[in-house]
């Protein structure tokens, strides 16, 4: 079970390679090839945002046009006409719950599986595995009747549940991989100052883990944001629909409102842009760490 | 400390006379352990080890939205209910459904379950030697690589839904930028929906482009966990760039490489909201894999519940089988896993 230490992006860094002589072709084919990378990357996004300014005739056309009579009409319409400001409410809160329940369990497990050697540890170890093996069909409809039961269906915390089991067991597992790079030695000197487990794990390692964390909250927002299964069978009543259910509604299979869908795409993105650009710091922070210590 | 008498015993660390107080210790600290790990076991048993018991026993019932209750209960003239049974309960069916299922009597498993390998392999190779390629590239120093490192990242952060509308929207027949493209050098625009292949292949496009970066981040990862000393050792032996990166990245990435195409495989076969929106099994039902093909069983039109369940079931045995041959190869090879 070693393995999984290197996956949570061994965000601990070692120098790059040092710079050899490159030659100005190399460096030319490297760069080029870097751009063209970077612009796939984008484009999709950049061109669906290019198409949310254009009106609903300009977007179904098939001539290529970057920018044609932009406006912002699109945007309007969704924001003041639609039921979308009230999906993008929802999708927040459960995302943001998610995240923060998600951070808070995965982060003591991770702790105590990279930490402690208990009994069963190991096989604890391998249901967190085997929890990523567990496709939705199976697990919807018993969770489905359990929500039902609990008189949770169409409702927000249904959903928070149900992807903190989705998103914690892999954080956990990734956590452990990023607590194994903190030193044991930290945890004894903080005991020998008298400080207890819990009082070492949130003073002492919490704030040393700050890029492993930052990952792991990108991770479960992210999970939450954009979860579509759970979110169409749970919710029935357009009111509560997140993001993924409700967007569905703008493309039926006969006049797809795609001057409504791209402006929404957009704006959906906008929330996971910004959670991204947090953790992107920690995550090139962390990569970046060793780096200078040459 | 009160506390540790309530603690269980380790049982592979027997009692020494001879160290009072390290078995204490050990108490201790696993009564905390078990503290810290219990909110994300309990919440992992009720929903998911019992939703799965539950999975597996409904798959041997008949159970759909229709005879799910027990009772039925109706209202009466003074305002109160009554309640009687439910005359057609779902029941105990044996192995019926799976029979069905891959006699293909109902459904098309051996359809899906084709489609989910294609995709599957398909998007797996492509997350792997791409990310692999750019975390190679990312890994030397050149200026800028900060930036293009972010900026490489980016899919990451677009919730995979969106993704999809977005290649949807670009590979719409009519209007659609690929076609435009194409068009642009002389070739027909390509009805993209229209057949099982193409349809099939932009949905691999989205989630090739979808899934890059956390390969890439993760075998950057790797990487740096590879001694430089190695390389200038072999650039000293003379070995060539290519003879260096078989013979020292490649066995130095297995560990990181062996972990995240498992996971990789396992997350693309559940894949559910690529395939979902992009093609919609379009056409006809012919690019559903399994996941989806199963949800729609479950929740449109009849929700036959016994059914998605049994697709449940057949879905982690493959898995199961799958990261059990995955496993025994890899330590085979020596790898631990």
């Amino acid at each position: 079970m070693s393995a999984p230490v290197e996956v949570l992006p061994s965000l601990v860094d070692v120098p790059p390679k040092p710079r050899r002589h490159r030659t100005p072709l190399a460096s030319v084919a490297l760069h080029g090839t870097m751009l063209a990378a970077v612009a796939i990357a984008l484009f999709p996004v950049v061109w669906v945002f290019l198409s949310s300014l254009k009106p609903r005739q300009e977007i179904q056309r098939s001539t290529i046009d970057l920018v044609s009579s932009p406006s912002l009409d699109n945007y309007r319409a969704v924001l003041f006409d639609t039921n979308f400001p009230t999906w993008f409410l929802n999708s927040v809160i459960v995302a943001v719950f998610t995240m923060l329940i998600g951070i808070m369990m995965s982060a003591t497990a991770g702790y105590a599986l990279s930490r402690f050697n208990f009994a069963g540890k190991r096989g604890l170890m391998w249901v967190f595995l085997l929890t990523q093996m567990f496709p939705v069909a199976i697990l919807i409809v018993p969770i489905y009747t359990i929500m039902a039961n609990l008189g949770l269906i169409d409702t927000k915390l249904s959903l928070i549940i149900a992807y903190c089991t989705v998103a914690v067991p892999f954080c956990a597992w990734m956590l452990r991989g990023y607590f194994d790079t903190i030193p044991k030695e930290l945890d004894e000197a903080a005991a020998l100052d008298g400080l207890g487990p819990f009082q070492t794990f949130w003073r002492v390692i919490l704030p040393l883990a700050r890029p492993g964390l930052a990952v792991t909250a990108f991770y479960t927002f992210i999970t939450a944001w954009g979860e579509v299964a759970y979110a169409i069978a749970f919710i029935q009543t357009s009111d509560n629909y997140t993001l993924g259910a409700g967007l569905k509604q703008f493309v039926p299979q006969f006049n797809q409102r795609w001057e409504l869908l791209t402006p929404a795409a957009i704006l959906i993105t906008i929330p996971a842009g910004i959670v991204f650009f947090f953790a992107q710091k920690h995550l090139v922070a962390g990569l970046t760490a060793g780096g200078t210590k040459g | 400390m009160a506390t540790t008498t309530r603690t269980p015993a380790d049982p592979t660390k027997p009692a020494s006379p001879k160290e009072p107080g390290r078995l204490r210790r050990s108490y201790d600290r696993n009564w905390y352990a078990w503290a810290m790990v219990l909110p994300t076991v309990l919440v992992l048993g009720v929903l998911v080890l019992y939703p799965l018991a539950q999975g597996i026993l409904q798959s041997f019932t008949d159970l759909t939205e229709a005879n799910q209750q027990e009772v039925i209960c109706t209202k009466t003239l003074g305002g109160g209910e009554t309640c009687e049974e439910n005359p057609n309960q779902a029941e105990f069916v044996g192995l019926k459904n799976y029979v069905d299922v891959l006699t293909g009597q109902r459904g098309d498993f051996w359809l899906w379950f084709t489609n989910t390998v294609v995709w599957t392999t398909a998007c797996v190779f492509f997350h792997y030697t791409i990310g692999l390629g750019l975390a190679v590239m990312l890994n030397r120093d050149f200026r800028g690589r900060g930036i293009y490192r972010v900026l490489l990242i980016v899919p990451w952060a677009v919730p995979a839904f969106v993704s999809a509308f977005a290649w949807r929207f670009m590979f719409n027949q009519n209007f659609g930028l690929v076609n435009a493209v194409l068009g642009k050098i002389g070739i027909d625009p390509v009805a993209w929906t229209d057949h099982r292949w193409t349809s099939l292949f932009t949905a691999i496009v989205a989630n090739v482009w979808l899934g890059v970066p956390f390969m890439m981040v993760a075998l950057l990862g790797g990487l740096q966990s590879i001694n430089n000393d190695l390389y200038e050792a072999a650039a000293i032996d003379g070995a060539s760039p290519w003879q260096r990166f078989w013979n020292i990245t490649m066995p130095g990435l297995r560990p990181v490489s062996s972990t995240v195409i498992l996971l990789g495989t396992i997350w693309t076969f559940n894949m559910f909201p690529i395939i979902f929106f992009v093609t919609g099994g379009e056409p006809a039902g012919q690019t559903e894999i399994l996941v989806t093909g199963a949800f729609r069983a479950a929740f449109e039109g009849i929700r036959n519940y016994s059914l998605a369940a049994t697709y449940g079931v057949l879905i982690l045995s493959i898995l199961v089988v799958y990261a059990g041959i995955y496993r025994r190869v890899l330590s085979k090879q020596g790898e631990v896993f």
